[in-house]
């Protein structure tokens, strides 16, 4: 068993899943992400930030609702790492 | 012109909102304020005679929503509209509706605002009444060979742009053949990516040019008048952060010539109300239109403490039918005024947004100082809107003393926990080469470096 990492908002923003409204979701529960690779968008005053994950692994848990005000330290992601 | 205007609505948020309302007071109208979910507690809805919500936080639902403005002003009875600067200011269909509804806009016509929203028909217009342009190609160039021909002809170093392109988005700059050749398909194929169209158009890339735009006026009769130039030069990444009024570099003939630029420019679009003629000045003093900035601009006080001239009651006037009269010809420029747009970005930190609750707050005092704010203490800063706080605009007999004033006012200036881009400033004011008025718009990148590249 991996170890359970959470991805926190580093500011307050708006939480995005997806690239643009058009757009699939960055990642889905369960898909598998690499170390670097985008999970979501934080804007934040007009300024848009790639949220990215620290690890590889899965990921288990979207914790935070797409399009919606998230305040510094929100969880936004729960990732298992890999072995 | 029907009868004069009572109440205006004011369509935007934040320190111009207030600079609003403060004028439509100062001429005994009553003033109406909009807000969304998110600005309940923002000072413009308090300083406004009447304040309406208009929708949820997102801008697109609400600061730009010209439907529930609309409802809002007749809901009210607003006679007028006032869209300050940004969203729905220079949105030529959401003027068109004003004047459908019966609700005068206050801001140039509908025809203008298009005709100068398409920047390279407004060059063209421009060109054709005989003020100078950055020689460029037309739209689409189609080959490298093609390319070539207009780079050759038009002179080293060029940059190729994306027709659609904007903000400084999808620019290449090429010094020599080979990096053309290089950089054309690049750009084709980033065009394409980025706007879904791959039209490109070659310019002259000037070295370290400085931006030196003229404020306009125009009323309804067909008279217009500039009140001097403004210097902007210090930018990043195209916003500007530093102006100044006059340009260090402005002389008597130099500002009958280049005034008299800007008002062909206006006159060639047709210009009514108040509005901005920007230009890009090389290091050979020749200078060159860019675009007309169809609205009030963010950095109007330093022409405002130079002229004496309040500009948001002069286009409230100048919808009522108000006239240019002699005393606009011959505009006396009296001292020096400078402005720092203090925004709410670290500095020391790729310029990252920098929300919260501001704890505390003390502005600066004193002869010279004028503040146009929204902040007081307690107030939270939005995450949903641009991270502009103040601008902090000192005025003095020379420009040495607005850089004095400027420099003790960043100092008393006290904001916090939140981060702020007066430590820059700070640095900028004592800084030689910026203090002997050396500068130009990449001039910024001596405080940041490496800052060309998008983050990744």
């Amino acid at each position: 068993m991996g170890e359970r990492v959470e991805v926190r908002a580093p500011m307050s923003g708006v939480f995005y899943r997806k690239p643009a409204p058009d757009q699939p979701p960055y990642v889905e529960v369960g898909d598998r992400v690499k170390k670097k690779q985008v999970l979501a968008l934080l804007e934040t005053m007009k300024v848009f930030q790639k949220i990215k994950s620290h690890v590889d692994g899965k990921v288990v848990e979207i914790v935070a609702q797409n399009e919606s005000p998230l305040k510094d330290g929100d969880v936004m992601f729960i990732i298992e790492t890999d072995e | 012109m029907s009868k004069a205007i009572q109440k205006i609505l004011v369509a935007n948020r934040g320190e111009i909102a207030l600079r609003v309302i403060r004028a439509v007071r100062d001429l005994g109208l009553k003033s109406v304020a909009v807000y969304s979910e998110a600005d309940q507690e923002s000072l413009h809805v308090r300083c406004a005679d009447e304040s309406l919500c208009i929708g949820p936080p997102a801008s697109s639902q609400s600061y730009l929503n010209s439907q529930a403005i609309l409802d809002a002003a007749k809901k009210t009875s607003a006679d007028a509209i006032h869209p300050g600067y940004g969203y729905l200011a220079e949105d030529a269909k959401f003027a068109s509706a004003c004047q459908d509804a019966g609700i005068v806009f206050i801001g140039p016509r509908p025809e203008t605002l298009l005709l100068a929203g398409d920047k390279i028909q407004a060059k063209r217009v421009v060109s054709q009444a005989g003020v100078p342009v950055v020689p460029s190609s037309q739209d689409n160039v189609k080959s490298i060979e093609e390319a070539l021909d207009i780079s050759l002809k038009i002179g080293f170093p060029v940059v190729i742009k994306a027709a659609a392109g904007g903000g400084g988005r999808g620019i290449r700059i090429c010094s020599d053949e080979k990096a053309l050749r290089e950089e054309f398909l690049i750009a084709r194929a980033e065009s394409k990516a980025a706007f879904g169209d791959d039209a490109l158009y070659i310019e002259k890339y000037l070295v370290h040019p400085r931006h030196i735009e003229f404020q306009v006026l125009a009323d309804r009769f067909g008279k217009i008048v500039h009140l001097g130039e403004r210097e902007c030069s210090i930018q990043r990444r195209y916003q500007k952060l530093i102006e100044e009024a006059p340009s260090p570099i402005m002389t008597p003939k130099r500002r009958k010539i280049m005034g008299e630029a800007a008002l062909e420019a206006a006159r060639a679009v047709g210009y009514f109300n108040a509005g901005t003629v920007e230009f890009l000045v090389d290091e050979g003093g020749n200078f060159y239109f860019m675009e007309i900035n169809a609205r009030i601009q963010v950095e109007h006080p330093i022409t405002e403490m130079i002229t004496g001239v309040d500009l948001v009651k002069e286009q409230i006037r100048l919808v009522n039918g108000g006239r240019l009269d002699e005393g606009f010809e011959d505009i006396q420029l009296n001292g020096w005024a400078m402005e720092c747009r203090i925004n709410a970005e670290n500095p020391d930190f790729n310029f990252a947004p920098s929300p919260g609750v501001i704890r505390e707050y003390r502005p600066p005092q004193g002869p010279g100082i004028r503040l146009d704010t929204h902040l007081y203490e307690g107030y939270e800063l939005p995450i949903y809107y641009d991270s502009l706080i103040a601008k902090l605009i000192t005025h003095d007999k020379t420009r040495e003393g607005a850089i004095q004033v400027m420099k003790k006012a960043l100092q008393e200036f006290r904001i916090a926990p939140i981060k702020t881009t007066i430590p820059l400033y700070l640095k900028i004011m004592d800084d030689p080469q910026f203090q002997r008025g050396d500068i130009h718009t990449g001039y910024i990148k001596k405080f940041v470096p490496d800052d060309d590249e998008e983050e990744d």
